[in-house]
């Protein structure tokens, strides 16, 4: 018996046109906690759903040895038979049954004739609960427990399960200081009963204290492996940054004129636990022709802060101030926000940002209708008249603009949303994710028409979790942590680490 | 493409005349029509197997005199559909409505207009009442209309207080009943109106002039129309059929108010959904409410005003029916939302939102009621009309995801 209770040998996974995983070696030792860090879409989750089976065998290359053999699992019960549970970032418990009903969940205590014995469960529940150090009823819904119990019910869940590997996908994200502190806690006390832990994070200075070992993974590759008595901030951003970012941004000379957005004290509470501040006292501005670019991580509220600046669609409880031109405008419906020269391009074009239904024609005539009606009609040849401007344009490569916009790719799906806004005229242009999902080519045609935009006067934010495409285009960058403006820098002096660095900068505790 | 001399292909699409591509315009506009397709076959089928008694004068006249109720009740669901929702209430509605009207017009004896008039605004303050509860307090249309159906119903019962109201004035009648006739005698047995003759003409002219003004805006603004021959050809055809039906009426009695009626909402709501701010948000919101949202368009109000037209339309088919009969009664309405529901379906409506037209739920309606008349004709009993109406819905629907998987798997 070798010492690694886990091996993951030259995993290659391969989506339609993007290679996910190439090459990906991983290698975690018996008993010890191990870190996984990387960007966003690094492909840290695609490893683990390799590893979990919510991509079985057959759908992906190399080997996964553990327990020193070679395992191959068609889905996510054959891989918890083995003793590996993964927790994901988005909680799978469900809100309306009990504690010990969701521990038991498709693994239920039966007694005679196959019946559930309630009595069994709920006793089995609470020794469960005891070991993560809760002291919760097993009947308590899971509805009415916080996140952060919440998230040790699925600890005892997985405990339920006899588990050997415990993979936990972001846990902390969405706990409050304290929960985070005792969850860390219990992950070094299971550690001591012999279970094995992989955490995907992005907390640099969680990783720091309970971590072993540290793989950083960029761009689907393995960069290297930590032990724990080298592991240093410093290295470990510099494995997840590091790429080449020549000639992948047209070039752009900014003319940057007066002040044409400016936001004071903004304040977002979350929508449905209102002591959770989630957008937290935000100041920012931003000036005619130039591109403002705000870097955070996931979670950090990057789009919560543009979605309750446009129109309060998101958040409760907001407050602070707008001014455009120095003059105090109100954004409180999106109709608002929209007269007052705001545009807001969704970071989920597909949900948030389309009628994938309707074709390119009438989704760019969407935010302003109003100024294609003459005697209280919509002028239908007027509106053709506009979307075919808009398709020569900006490129939008279609057959005509009768076209659904479900049948396009992600490239031109997002021209047409910019279409859309750029029609409604605004001032402001807040893009978010612009070029999410989108490929190589499509994404240069994108910044185009961001300096372009720039270059007609617009103020423009962009909001990505790309550094490199932030530092490629962007004139100003903020850095947002926690809901909180932590620092910001002309791009000229701005590098890749010292923005990560602003980025992962946590509260004073 | 390296040859860089390439002439430009022939213009398909752009007036002239051209066989192939007229060929296969006709076919994609075949396909895109299969609704209409279904009803002229669904005319055919009852013509031969009621011998032609189908296309008489009389049941031509009869088809909408009978189904006029529930095409004015598809025009407002259809909308209700695209929007995301339903209303099961509207039966109810019409029902309370009729009796409402009867205590105005009969035993109150208020002036016909007035009893109109009042019985259209307090439709439009039930559709309120329901819009309310959707729309800003959030709950499901599913179940407010569900409530409604009981609410209503319970409503008209208590308004006739367990008995029937009847003998309306004629005035009020006429909307059910009456027909424009100023026949002349042109044998023993047989008549014909000129006026009628005359509505028709002014109908096809105003069709032909409207089209094509149309088509010319567009090639004006440089788009895709359809080749000349077949636009022409579609209009000849729609000519003749307009042609014989009122030549048919013109026979019978002349034409109903309530095709007049109809053909009034059939206008006004067609321009409304696709011309109109309003009509555009309705299948913005259909298509994806979080996107139209966040495109500035007040989905809450959209909602709202969209059951306040329910509710008008509601009791205006109360009324047409209450109308026809002479009659406000305790059944009334009985099952309308399920045709009027049906004809949406039918006539290509999505269960999802977001696709769904005024014509389409017309004809889907047409389709009913020619089935309902040509099944009567044939002796047929009500309990086969019932399973044959109900494999037909779910028939159409089928067909309707078949093409649309279809269509979606093409797109990848």
């Amino acid at each position: 018996m070798t010492t690694n209770i886990l091996e993951m040998r030259s995993i290659t996974k391969t989506f339609p046109g993007v290679k996910a995983l190439s090459n990906v070696t991983l290698e975690v030792a018996r008993g010890e906690v191990h870190a996984i860090c990387g960007e966003n879409g690094a492909g840290k989750s695609t490893l683990m759903k390799v590893l979990s089976g919510v991509y079985p065998h057959g759908t992906y290359e190399g080997d996964i040895v553990f327990e020193d053999e070679v395992v191959e699992f068609r889905d996510i019960r054959d891989s918890e038979s083995k003793g590996i549970v993964i927790i994901h970032q988005e909680l799978a418990l469900s809100p309306y049954l009990s504690i010990a009903e969701n521990i038991f969940l498709n693994n239920e205590v039966k007694g005679p004739f196959g019946l559930i014995d309630w009595n069994a469960t709920n006793l089995e529940a609470k020794k469960l609960l005891a070991r993560v150090g809760l002291s919760e009823n097993p009947t308590t819904r899971i509805l009415d427990i916080g996140v952060g119990k919440q998230q040790l019910v699925e600890i005892a869940k997985a405990l339920s399960k006899e588990v050997k590997l415990l993979i936990l996908d972001e846990p902390t994200a969405a706990l409050n200081d304290s929960d985070s502190d005792h969850l860390l806690d219990l992950i070094l006390h299971l550690k001591g009963q012999g279970i094995t832990s992989i955490i995907i994070s992005h907390k640099l200075n969680e990783i720091k204290k309970i971590a072993d070992s540290v793989t950083v993974i960029r761009d689907g590759k393995t960069i290297e492996t930590i032990r724990r008595a080298e592991v240093t901030e410093d290295r470990i951003i510099k494995g997840m940054v590091g790429r080449d970012l020549e000639h992948r941004y047209p070039d752009h000379t900014p003319h940057i004129g007066e002040e044409v957005l400016r936001v004071e004290k903004w304040t977002a509470h979350h929508p449905q636990d209102p002591s959770r501040v989630i957008v937290d006292d935000v100041d920012l501005t931003v000036h005619a022709g130039e591109i403002v670019g705000i870097a955070g991580l996931m979670g950090a509220g990057r789009t919560e802060f543009a979605m309750s600046l446009f129109g309060h669609s998101y958040g409760s409880r907001i407050s602070g101030r707008v001014f455009k031109r120095g003059k105090e405008i109100k954004t409180r419906t999106v109709p608002e926000a929209i007269r007052n020269g705001i545009a807001y391009a969704t970071e989920d074009r597909k949900t948030y940002g389309l009628n994938l239904i309707e074709d390119i024609k009438r989704n760019i005539s969407m935010a302003s209708l109003e100024k294609l009606v003459s005697l209280g009609l919509v002028n239908d040849n007027e509106e053709y008249k506009v979307a075919n401007e808009y398709k020569s344009s900006m490129n939008i490569k279609a057959p005509t603009v009768l076209a659904r916009t479900g049948q396009l790719s992600g490239g031109n799906q997002q021209k047409v949303v910019l279409s859309k806004w750029i029609y409604s005229d605004p001032d402001v242009l807040i893009l978010d994710e612009p070029t999410r999902g989108i490929d190589v080519g499509a994404k240069y045609e994108i910044y185009t028409i961001i300096n372009r935009l720039a270059a007609e006067g617009k103020a423009i934010i962009v909001i990505s979790s790309e550094l490199p495409e932030l530092l490629g285009i962007c004139d100003r960058v903020y850095a947002l942590s926690e809901g909180r403006i932590t620092g910001q820098m002309p791009v000229a002096d701005a590098t890749p680490e010292a923005l990560l660095k602003l980025m992962t900068l946590e509260k004073q505790r | 493409m390296s040859n860089t001399t390439t002439t430009k292909p022939a213009e398909s699409g752009r007036g002239g005349i051209h066989l192939p591509s007229t060929l296969s315009h006709v076919i994609s506009d075949l396909g895109k029509n299969g609704i209409f397709l279904a009803l002229i076959a669904v005319v055919v089928l009852f013509s031969i197997t009621t011998n032609g008694i189908l296309l008489r004068p009389q049941n031509i006249s009869n088809l909408i005199v009978q189904n006029g109720y529930i095409l004015i009740l598809a025009i407002g669901m259809v909308l209700v559909i695209v929007a995301g929702h339903i209303d099961l209430s509207v039966g109810s509605i019409a029902a309370f409505i009729g009796a409402v009207s009867g205590v105005f017009a009969v035993t109150w004896g208020l002036p016909w207009w007035l009893a109109i008039i009042l019985s259209l605004a307090i439709g439009g303050l039930v559709g309120a009442w329901q819009g309310f509860w959707i729309a800003y307090v959030g709950i499901p249309a599913f179940i407010v209309t569900l409530a409604g159906m009981l609410i209503f119903r319970g409503l008209a019962l208590i308004t006739l207080g367990n008995s029937n109201i009847g003998s309306f004035p004629a005035e009020y009648r006429a909307l059910g009943n009456g027909f424009i006739n100023f026949p002349i005698e042109t044998g023993p047995r047989s008549q014909i109106d000129p006026v009628t003759l005359i509505i028709g003409a002014v109908a096809i002219v105003a069709l032909i002039v409207q089209q094509i003004r149309t088509r010319n805006g567009r090639l004006k603004y440089g788009q895709d129309v359809e080749p000349t021959l077949w636009f022409f050809g579609k209009l000849v055809f729609i000519v003749i059929g307009i042609g014989f039906f009122t030549y048919a009426l013109s026979t019978f009695k002349g034409v109903p108010v309530t095709l007049i009626v109809l053909a009034a909402l059939v206008l006004i709501y067609g321009v409304i959904a696709n011309r109109s701010v309003f009509g555009r948000h309705i299948y913005a919101i259909g298509g994806n409410r979080r996107a139209a949202q966040l495109s500035g368009v007040k989905t809450k109000s959209v909602d709202f005003w969209l059951f306040v037209n329910m509710g008008l339309l509601a009791a205006l088919a109360g009324l047409v029916f209450t109308a026809r009969l002479n009659l406000a009664g305790p059944k009334a309405g009985d099952g309308f939302e399920l045709e009027a529901i049906s004809a949406a379906f039918i006539g290509g409506a999505a269960v999802q939102g977001g696709i769904g037209t005024i014509s389409g739920a017309i004809i889907g309606g047409l389709i009913i009621g020619v089935l309902n008349n040509g099944m009567s004709i044939m002796g047929i009993g009500i309990e086969w009309q019932q399973a044959v109406k109900g494999l037909v819905l779910l028939l159409a629907v089928a067909f309707d995801v078949y093409n649309k998987r279809r269509s979606g798997g093409a797109a990848h």
